[in-house]
């Protein structure tokens, strides 16, 4: 078992979500393609963790497979355990009472991911009529207070306005908005940034923060930008090929990056802690799902690349309390 | 709102304007004379002449046209030259008639439409939307006519289910051999209908249900039967759109389904119009029920804002 132990800042009871050897396979033209191979973490009320990888590293379907958010053609194997109910075996209806009330999803498109012919108003009134039996009108009620909560400006006017009437900033707070209308444990936020102009990401990403902190929530949150993923996480699992490579507190990571993965990563994008002036891009691509490497998923573009690496899947080893990486080198003194 | 509805209604008065050209203009394109039916056989020319002028054809074409607008416009769309009695008198029964079958048509194909198309939609490539789509394209593919004199042979004649043809005759209000008179008429125009409408609910409901805010529902936690409202919703103005073409052509394209059942509506006068070279009726229901065709579709258009907001905004 490589249980990653992601330990909370101050010492609550047990871990809120508890992941435990997830998988997941979709059946692409009758074959079985491996997205995600083993993934184990644990998260707390009022952390937030960072999947940084990426497309097509498996970030989103692993945040998405934490509700069975997934087309039907997906198996998903292992423990999902969110507040003590493993939310795997759980039946449709039991899993739409979880959904939205207790974890809660921003998408990247704010555009396409509300209703176009419905009022913002109505689609989070009908979230919150839904699940807590409230009647119409306190649903609006509660939609308001929602859209005063994410600081859209004259929200009463607002609650009327169709998705198409709002700017994309505006179109994301709604997003989040919706998302929190039932006071939700959990929050998986997919790259809720991306769709957005850089000064309109900014001020959503304090915003998130800034919510994430007041409502205490325990805050999934996937990206492949890591000057994102530095702003808004405590900790952070970098992703590849469907496995985690490394996991830690976000400040070590990007200060010592123990995977090559990870500091390929970190030699690749403009953050804080990069060394002026010099970008080097990973060569290469990362690998087909349908035809993996024998070793490790990222050695045919590993700069140091060792006949260890080509052997067998390298196992996540730990490092220190809550720090760990996928690499048979990480011991090694020139890592 | 109010500008949405005056863009709207400039796109339709020109087109009724140009409707009216068209049927004025059959009058003239009409081969032969318009006025060899009711002249003397050996007529002087002098007679001819008088004729002529009583009619008004001794006036330059745009001023007929005009004349002619004004009395349409003024509820006088002439006289039947075979009847010998005003246009309405022969068109507003017929359009009763005519409305009867169609809405009953389009009930039935609201219906099976509908229903057919959300279900293939709902179980897309499984055997239910395969024997839906295949059987939709036979039924639009099938010429009206031809089904109407297979129902006729099968239920009608050989199983004596049915009447063949023709309407009930009038007694008090509308009854039950009212309603036997229409089954197969009825169903016979439907079929094309249906099969439209069938085909384009199933290929909206796919299109809407491909969506990612369908996926924010189901993230949020809504049941099927609340994420099946939003489909309805998004799906409805194009199959709106849809099924008011298709009305339009079952009150105006029933000219064979008429003829095949005699059933005394617009399509059986516009049929008989022609054979007996009737002008003025020609005329006059051609412009009525294109004028209706018109209408339905700029209501069409006035109801598409409520269900699609982004329609206003152009």
């Amino acid at each position: 078992m490589n249980a990653v132990d992601l330990t909370p800042v101050e010492g609550n009871a047990g871990p809120f979500l508890s992941v435990r050897d997830l998988s997941v396979e979709f059946l692409s033209e009758g074959r079985p393609l491996r997205a995600i191979n083993g993934v184990d973490f644990d998260l707390h009320l009022g952390e937030t963790l960072c999947f940084l990888g990426e497309s097509g590293s498996g970030k989103t379907v692993t945040m998405r497979s934490l509700v069975q958010l997934l087309p039907p053609t997906a198996r998903i194997w292992g423990r999902v355990l969110l507040d003590g109910i493993d939310v795997l075996t759980l039946d449709a209806d039991r899993l739409r009472a979880i959904r939205g009330s207790q974890v809660s999803m921003i998408f990247q498109e704010p555009m396409t991911a509300l209703d176009p012919v419905f009022t913002v108003g109505h689609q989070i009134a009908e979230v919150v009529v839904w699940h807590e039996g409230l009647s119409w009108s306190a649903g609006r009620a509660r939609a308001l207070e929602m859209l005063e909560l994410v600081q859209v400006p004259s929200a009463r006017r607002r609650l009327d306005a169709y998705p198409h009437e709002l700017s994309g900033g505006l179109r994301q707070r709604v997003m989040i908005a919706l998302a929190l209308s039932c006071k939700p444990k959990v929050l998986l936020a997919d790259e809720p940034t991306t769709a957005l102009d850089a000064t309109v990401q900014i001020q959503i990403l304090l915003l998130l923060r800034e919510l994430q902190r007041e409502l205490g929530m325990a805050t999934i949150f996937v990206t492949h930008d890591l000057g994102v993923a530095c702003e808004i996480s405590d900790r952070v699992a970098v992703m590849y090929a469907g496995r985690f490579v490394e996991t830690g507190a976000m400040a070590e990571v990007i200060d010592s990056p123990r995977h090559p993965y990870t500091v390929g990563l970190l030699n690749s994008t403009v953050h804080a802690g990069s060394e002026r002036g010099k970008l080097a891009p990973i060569p290469g691509a990362p690998p087909d799902l349908l035809d993996m490497p024998p070793g490790c998923a990222f050695a045919p573009r590993c700069p140091r690349v060792v006949a260890a690496c080509r052997e067998g899947v390298p196992d996540l080893e730990q490092l220190a309390p809550g720090r760990s990486a996928r690499c048979p080198r990480t011991g090694s003194p020139d890592c | 709102m109010l500008w949405y509805v005056l863009r709207r209604l400039a796109y339709v008065l020109p087109i009724l304007l140009g409707v009216s050209i068209v049927c004025f203009s059959l009058l003239h394109l009409a081969p032969g004379d318009p006025l060899t039916s009711v002249m003397p056989e050996f007529a002087s020319e002098q007679v001819i002449e008088q004729i002529k002028r009583s009619y008004g054809f001794d006036k330059p074409v745009p001023v007929q046209y005009l004349l002619w607008l004004f009395n349409v416009l003024t509820g006088d769309l002439g006289l039947s030259q075979v009847a010998n009695r005003p246009v309405w008198d022969e068109l507003v029964p017929a359009m009763v008639n005519t409305f009867q079958l169609a809405a009953f048509g389009i009930g039935l194909s609201l219906l099976c439409g509908i229903g057919l198309g959300l279900l293939a939609g709902y179980t897309r490539r499984l055997v239910t939307d395969r024997a839906i789509t295949t059987t939709a394209i036979i039924g639009v593919s099938v010429p009206h006519y031809w089904v109407g004199l297979v129902l006729i042979a099968i239920l009608a004649v050989t199983l004596g289910l049915l009447p063949a043809m023709g309407k009930a005759p009038p007694s008090d209000g509308f009854g039950l051999n009212d309603i036997r008179h229409m089954i197969l008429p009825a169903v016979t125009l439907a079929l094309i209908p249906t099969g439209i409408i069938a085909r384009s609910v199933r290929a909206t409901v796919i299109d809407v249900r491909k969506q990612e805010f369908v996926q924010t529902l189901q993230a949020n936690g809504l049941p099927p039967r609340r994420t099946f409202l939003h489909v309805i919703k998004n799906a409805s103005p194009t199959v709106l759109a849809i099924i008011g073409i298709q009305l339009g052509h079952l009150v105006g394209g029933s000219i064979l389904v008429e003829t095949v059942f005699a059933w005394p509506g617009t399509g059986y006068l516009l049929n008989t119009a022609i054979a007996y070279r009737d002008l003025p009726v020609l005329q006059g229901t051609i412009l009525v029920l294109a004028t209706f065709f018109v209408m339905l579709n700029f209501l069409v258009d006035l109801a598409q804002p409520f269900l699609d907001p982004r329609m206003t905004r152009q």
